[in-house]
């Protein structure tokens, strides 16, 4: 087990190194310069100049690649042209939001999409088990950002029960420090996590359901049923278990579909994370965030992917990895 | 909205009934034919498609107004819908259906061919890194390996920005060359237990060049796969588009691709939801349909995994 979780960090690292290559030379490739248009002025060219001098980005590509790798390692990830503060700063500011978010979106993703499947399955074939189906798959099809939208329009334009955007009420909350501001946070996290859970919940649905059908026709559920416990407990207790196994890949396989779904989702609902914080930075061309957010990411994916590996391991005896 | 206009419409529906139907009927001779169509929503899921693929190819006949006209942003802005504009007009006084029918081509266009790249690419270095193993194999998987774990929307996102200007052609590919990885593993794990098959070891012995096996003898027996990953693969390219030019970063501004016109509206969403609405839901509806079609076929092409 050691072994492998050896190989497979190993691996891990060797595979964020190639997306940080990757983003470092397609950043580079785009000549981002620090003279820049953070407030329209325009910057006289011996300024200019001594900011690329200041920045290193006069030195060769492999001396300011060898540089970059050298302060990630360290835990610099730069300095950001557009905000004038470390990058590292700029992202431990947004990256707790985003993982609020996330983590708010993962709870309705599987609370409502297990328990949709597994009423679906108990419903098999009968109107509500179609009806639902129906329901997921359009659900499950919408891009994210635009039902945000419809959201937004429908509970906070138009009956107005929730805030139409940003993490906090900025006058009465300006941080989260009392019972009344955790409250407020809550109120304006419920639209973009219900965007981004609802979406997810949908497919989950659909991919539970099919798991149960799978498990409810193998014979020790017949035998379960035959012994005369109740179907509830059957579908329950014994179905479950086995069916929520390849509902860990799909946890594994959730993460990046968050992430890229809080790209769109926190442009709709001004929510102040990576994925806002992001898009701004391309937008400016603020290259040391760009790489930084791109090297978040990747982190993210790969480590949903190892964690996935790992719970296979822990739930599944079958599968266990021997020494190797 | 004219008469012809009406009646164009209403031609597309038969246009596409028909197509549905022919489709049935020439197929019905096929084991996987009858299975496909047993499928509950997959003659509605092939009826919405060919119903839009109708619409974006007589978007002329079916559109009253051409996409890119402003018909007068005096008094017509955000106009509410009506009988004379079908879904109302966007912030720049355009027809909302009109746009929806000529960005049809675009959406669909683009959905289309970048998933024929995707899937082009993710079959040949799948099948290449399943029949020759080794090192080829070891060397192609761990790419895919990188490109699996690279966010691809960001990486998009970040090209896009890096050109300014990206032109169309670019994007497709793009989105293409991003989309592959996946397929890829797919391929490469249907091909390996393929290529292990008595009918191969044949091909090879009656001295057929390793390109000749892959593609004559191990991929049509690995297709039932790819078709299904490729239905479902089109209406993730849609999604990623919309996701794109929402964020004015996908089909450059005044073209009418649906998340363009989701992205040109969507500011306006308290007074003329409209804009917005009507080319999310033909998001929402064309890629459901492609997913009802893909579970369809999976049902149908592939028996191992019936039922569910």
């Amino acid at each position: 087990m050691a072994a492998w979780l050896v190989r497979r960090l190993a691996a891990s690292i060797a595979i964020i190194w190639a997306v940080v290559t990757l983003t470092f030379v397609i950043v580079h490739l785009a000549h981002g310069s620090p003279c820049g248009q953070s407030d329209g002025r325009p910057v006289s060219p011996e300024v200019c100049a001594a900011l690329t001098r200041q920045f290193g980005l006069d030195q060769p590509i492999w001396v300011q690649y060898y540089k970059y790798l050298g302060g990630l390692l360290h835990g610099d990830l730069g300095w950001s042209f557009a905000l004038q503060r470390p990058v590292a700063d700029a992202l431990a500011e947004a990256l707790p939001n985003t993982f609020t978010l996330a983590l708010t979106a993962l709870i309705v993703d599987f609370g409502l999409g297990l328990a949709l499947g597994i009423y679906q399955a108990a419903r098999e074939r009968r109107f509500a088990d179609i009806a639902l189906g129906n329901v997921a798959l359009f659900v499950n099809s919408m891009p994210t950002f635009w039902l945000g939208l419809v959201l937004l329009l429908v509970f906070a334009q138009r009956l107005g029960w929730f805030p139409v955007g940003g993490p906090r009420n900025p006058i009465l909350c300006p941080r989260v420090d009392s019972l009344a501001c955790v409250a407020d946070f809550a109120w304006h996290l419920t639209l973009p996590a219900l965007t981004l859970g609802l979406v997810g919940a949908a497919g989950t649905a659909r991919y539970q359901r099919a798991a149960m059908l799978e498990v409810v026709r193998q014979d020790f559920v017949r035998t379960a049923r035959a012994k005369g416990v109740r179907e509830r407990r059957v579908l329950l207790v014994h179905a479950l278990r086995n069916a929520l196994l390849p509902l860990i890949t799909l946890f594994g396989l959730t993460f990046p579909f968050l992430l890229t779904g809080a790209v769109l989702v926190e442009t709709v609902f001004a929510w102040p994370g990576m994925g806002r914080l992001a898009v701004t930075a391309i937008l400016q061309r603020d290259y040391p965030i760009v790489t930084a957010a791109a090297l978040v990411a990747s982190v993210m994916v790969v480590l949903g992917n190892l964690l996935a590996d790992a719970l296979y391991g822990v739930a599944d005896p079958r599968i266990r990895v021997r020494g190797a | 909205m004219t008469v012809w206009n009406w009646l164009a419409l209403g031609g597309a529906a038969v246009v596409a009934l028909t197509v549905v139907a022919a489709i049935r009927r020439h197929t019905r001779i096929s084991v996987a034919g009858r299975r496909f169509f047993r499928h509950p929503s997959a003659a509605p899921g092939l009826f919405v498609l060919a119903f839009f693929v109708t619409v974006a190819l007589a978007a002329p006949l079916v559109a009253p107004y051409r996409p890119y006209q402003q018909i007068d942003i005096d008094r017509l802005a955000d106009h509410a819908p009506s009988t004379r504009f079908l879904l109302g007009t966007d912030p720049y006084s355009r027809d909302v259906w009109s746009r929806l029918a000529y960005g049809a081509r675009i959406s669909l266009g683009i959905g289309a061919i970048a998933m024929l790249v995707a899937v082009t690419t993710g079959v040949v270095v799948g099948g290449v890194a399943g029949y020759f193993r080794r090192w080829v194999d070891a060397a192609l998987m761990r790419l895919v390996d990188v490109g699996l774990a690279m966010p691809r929307m960001f990486m998009l996102l970040m090209v896009v920005a890096l050109w300014e200007h990206v032109p169309l052609t670019v994007l497709v590919l793009l989105i293409g060359l991003t989309g592959w990885f996946g397929t890829s593993r797919l391929v490469r794990a249907e091909v390996l237990s393929v290529r292990e098959r008595e009918f191969v070891g044949a091909a090879r012995a009656l001295g057929a060049e390793p390109a000749r096996v892959i593609f004559r003898h191990v991929l049509p027996n690995a297709a039932a796969p790819i078709i299904v990953s490729a239905a479902l693969g089109i209406g993730n390219v849609m999604l990623l588009e919309a996701g794109l030019s929402f964020l004015g970063m996908g089909v450059p501004s005044p073209a009418p691709s649906w998340g363009n016109m989701i992205a040109d509206s969507w500011q306006k969403m308290a007074v003329a939801p409209w804009g917005a609405t009507f080319p999310g839901l033909a998001i929402s509806l064309v890629v459901m349909a492609l997913n009802a079609v893909g579970d369809a076929l999976r049902d149908a092409l592939d028996p191992r995994r019936e039922a569910a």
